[in-house]
């Protein structure tokens, strides 16, 4: 093991390179693009055995991957934003064709204006496309969950494309010490890719993707939802493995802060949590008993985790960096999906075009939000409230 | 070069019989004698369109290869990443990729412009049927001037016709042809040629379709030969460094050999509405791209 300190970007390099990936394709896309430069890199000082594509756009990017992965590479592409919007439709296409892609997206905001800043508005875009996707705190965890992407995406239980969230700037220009194994604690843990589900070859009369009977399509949908639902297991089991390796483990697939006594649950995904954990230890100080459920993964969602630590409590506070305009908070609304008003939820959104949230503004809220529960119970809770800050707001 | 012995000896690949074609299909023409000259050799990616359908309703199949079908906009990346799996692995593979005319002139033009730039090494064929078939005949950036289709429902077409060949050789890749599947042999020994060459390789491949140009099906090939005999198709190949016009087009940059253009022109329905105006016009543009074409080839051949 050994100790670096590298922003979050170059960590998922470091991780590319230890996964032995055969083949990147590269678009360059703020604030993503180090990752794309510090493997090219390593590509052509042979550092790492790969091919290297420089393609004409982020569709193309997800496309060119997509081949090499159809053809029983180990892939990796990452993007940004407005890139990640536009490989919408290969993202489909890589999930429903179950490949264990493996991309980064450094998340930002989505134009106009123009702003390269972080929130979570791209990532939670695609989320109903079939891919796994975390979101990390930090750089050592932006590394940890790039390798454990492989292995999850390749199981056997699982083969579907998975997604490294993470904050763009916060966490991908920001360094960090962390801890990086070596090829030879990683090689045994992750060996090279099997062929599955599929290679395509020559010689063969075989069709991938052509028409088939409606019923098919349905068919082949409902494994994707199974290989979902196998999944949660596969993340829990895949973060113990690494445990043995690397020392170090999250919880799966949420990260549980201070929640065994606590009345209030707030929840929160990304590198605000870490400001959150402040707000909380400032808050439990206070005497206030307050704890944090960290999404790890929103894809699949860790229905478990939310019913078991939020319906014991009196009220749930979920902070949104991602908006559903016309209805709330894109995260309160998948918490209060799965508590079905067995615990009132309520949706705060925040830090928008990478307005920044600090410890004290959480704990402020924080305060505000248990105040206004035990004034008034019968409050209207799923209303979504946004922290504007700045300009004519005053 | 190619003889019909040579390729009737080749085993039988591609198209099968009793597949979703229309009758007459230029597409199950071509995809033949894609299967007979690259048979064991190659995997196929099909971007969105008629050979969608060809390929067959699972669990048959219309098309004897391995087929990827992939989304309108992507082929030429996603063989850049096939061929690149298989030179990480050391395996030997024809990548090819079979388009329409809209999946590579239009909305995958981008990325057929990327893979020809980085010189990949790979065959793309497409089959133009000068139009946006498989959805019923709507303009393509490849429909000629004048052509009716049904978003030129009454005019006809306003623009000319892209002329992507000569697009892709300016890209300077190693090998490009137009072919025409009324040619069956000069088709067949470009793919071999191209097969044979590294590096980026582009067939634009002439295709005649019945219901789309509204021509009687059993017309497929005496059309696909008119538009050669008219000079409105020019056949060329461009390799080793030069330029040549094929044998079947050589004799006809002598304009005075050429059928009348209203033999091939009239067969066609989409064409029915031209005045002798019009006529006279599409003529002039012939005879204009025979004139770039031999500029070109004196400039390159030089």
């Amino acid at each position: 093991m050994m100790k670096k300190v590298l922003i979050g970007n170059v960590a998922i390099a470091e991780a590319i390179r230890l996964a032995r990936v055969d083949v990147i394709s590269a678009y360059p896309i703020t604030p993503q693009t180090i990752i794309v430069e510090k493997l090219a890199e390593m590509v052509d000082s042979g550092e790492l055995d790969a091919k290297y594509i420089r393609v004409d756009s982020e569709h193309s990017a997800l496309a060119a991957v997509y081949g090499a992965s159809a053809a029983g590479s180990r892939v990796f592409t990452a993007t940004s934003s407005h890139g990640l919007l536009y490989m919408y439709e290969m993202l489909w296409w890589v999930a429903n064709s179950r490949l264990p892609v493996v991309m980064a997206v450094v998340t930002r905001s989505l134009g106009p204006p123009w702003n390269i800043h972080t929130d979570h508005q791209d990532a939670l875009t695609i989320r109903d496309a079939g891919w796994i996707i975390g979101f990390a705190e930090n750089v050592q965890e932006v590394f940890d969950m790039t390798l454990q992407s492989y292995k999850i995406s390749e199981d056997k239980r699982v083969l579907l494309p998975s997604i490294i969230a993470l904050d763009g700037f916060i966490l991908s220009h920001t360094a960090e010490p962390l801890e990086l194994p070596s090829h030879e604690d990683i090689d045994g843990w992750l060996p090279p890719r099997e062929p599955l589900p599929f290679v395509m070859k020559p010689g063969e009369g075989f069709a991938v993707g052509n028409l088939g009977p409606d019923e098919v399509t349905m068919e082949l949908r409902w494994y994707i939802w199974r290989a979902m639902e196998r999944a949660k297991k596969v993340i829990i089991d895949i973060d113990k493995e690494y445990e043995e390796i690397a020392g170090r483990s999250y919880g799966g697939l949420t990260e549980k802060y201070r929640v065994e006594d606590a009345d209030y649950i707030v929840v929160g995904m990304g590198s605000w949590s870490g400001d959150m954990k402040e707000a909380i230890d400032i808050l439990r100080d206070e005497g206030y008993k307050v704890g944090l459920l960290r999404i790890r993964y929103i894809r699949p969602l860790p229905d478990f985790d939310i019913i078991k630590y939020c319906v014991p409590a009196k009220a749930v506070l979920v902070y949104d960096r991602a908006v559903s305009m016309g209805y709330g908070g894109i995260l309160a609304g998948e918490i209060s999906s799965i508590l079905r008003g067995k615990t009132p939820v309520k949706s705060v959104v925040a830090g928008l075009g990478g307005v920044d949230m600090r410890s004290e503004e959480f704990v402020d809220s924080i305060k505000r939000f248990i105040e206004e529960y035990e004034m008034d119970k019968d409050v209207e809770w799923l209303n979504t409230y946004w922290l504007l800050k700045g300009g004519d707001e005053g | 070069m190619m003889s019909l012995p040579k390729l009737a000896s080749y085993k039988s690949r591609g198209t099968l019989p009793g597949n979703p074609a229309c009758p007459a299909c230029p597409h199950n023409i071509g995809l033949k004698i894609v299967g007979k000259v690259l048979g064991d050799r190659a995997v196929v990616v099909v971007p969105a369109g008629c050979t969608s359908i060809i390929s067959g309703v699972w669990p048959k199949a219309g098309i004897d290869l391995p087929i990827l079908h992939v989304p309108f906009a992507s082929a030429g990346a996603v063989a850049s990443g096939l061929k690149a799996a298989y030179e990480m692995k050391g395996e030997d593979a024809v990548v090819v990729v079979w388009s329409g005319d809209g999946g590579a002139a239009d909305i995958g033009f981008a990325t057929l412009s990327g893979a020809a730039i980085r010189n990949e090494d790979i065959i793309v064929i497409v089959s133009d049927n000068e139009a946006y078939m498989n959805t019923g005949i709507q303009a393509s950036g490849t429909t000629p001037w004048k052509a009716l289709t049904t978003t030129s429902p009454i005019h006809g077409k306003t623009e000319e016709k892209k002329d992507l060949a000569m697009i892709m050789l300016l890209h300077k890749i190693p090998y490009v042809a137009t072919a025409s599947i009324a040619y069956p042999l000069d088709f067949a020994e470009k793919i071999r040629r191209a097969s044979e060459i590294r590096g980026f390789k582009f067939i634009h491949l002439h295709s005649p379709c019945p219901p789309g140009w509204r021509f009687e099906g059993g017309k497929t090939i005496e059309i696909g030969k008119l538009a050669v005999e008219t000079g409105a198709w020019i056949l060329w190949e461009y390799r080793e460094g030069r330029l040549e016009i094929s044998r079947a087009s050589k004799k006809f940059l002598d304009k005075g050999v050429r059928k009348p253009l209203k033999e091939y022109l009239m067969l066609q329905g989409r064409f029915k509405h031209l005045t002798e105006n019009d006529i006279k016009y599409i003529e002039e543009k012939i005879e204009e791209n025979w004139r770039y074409l031999k500029l070109i080839s004196d400039i390159i051949n030089r």
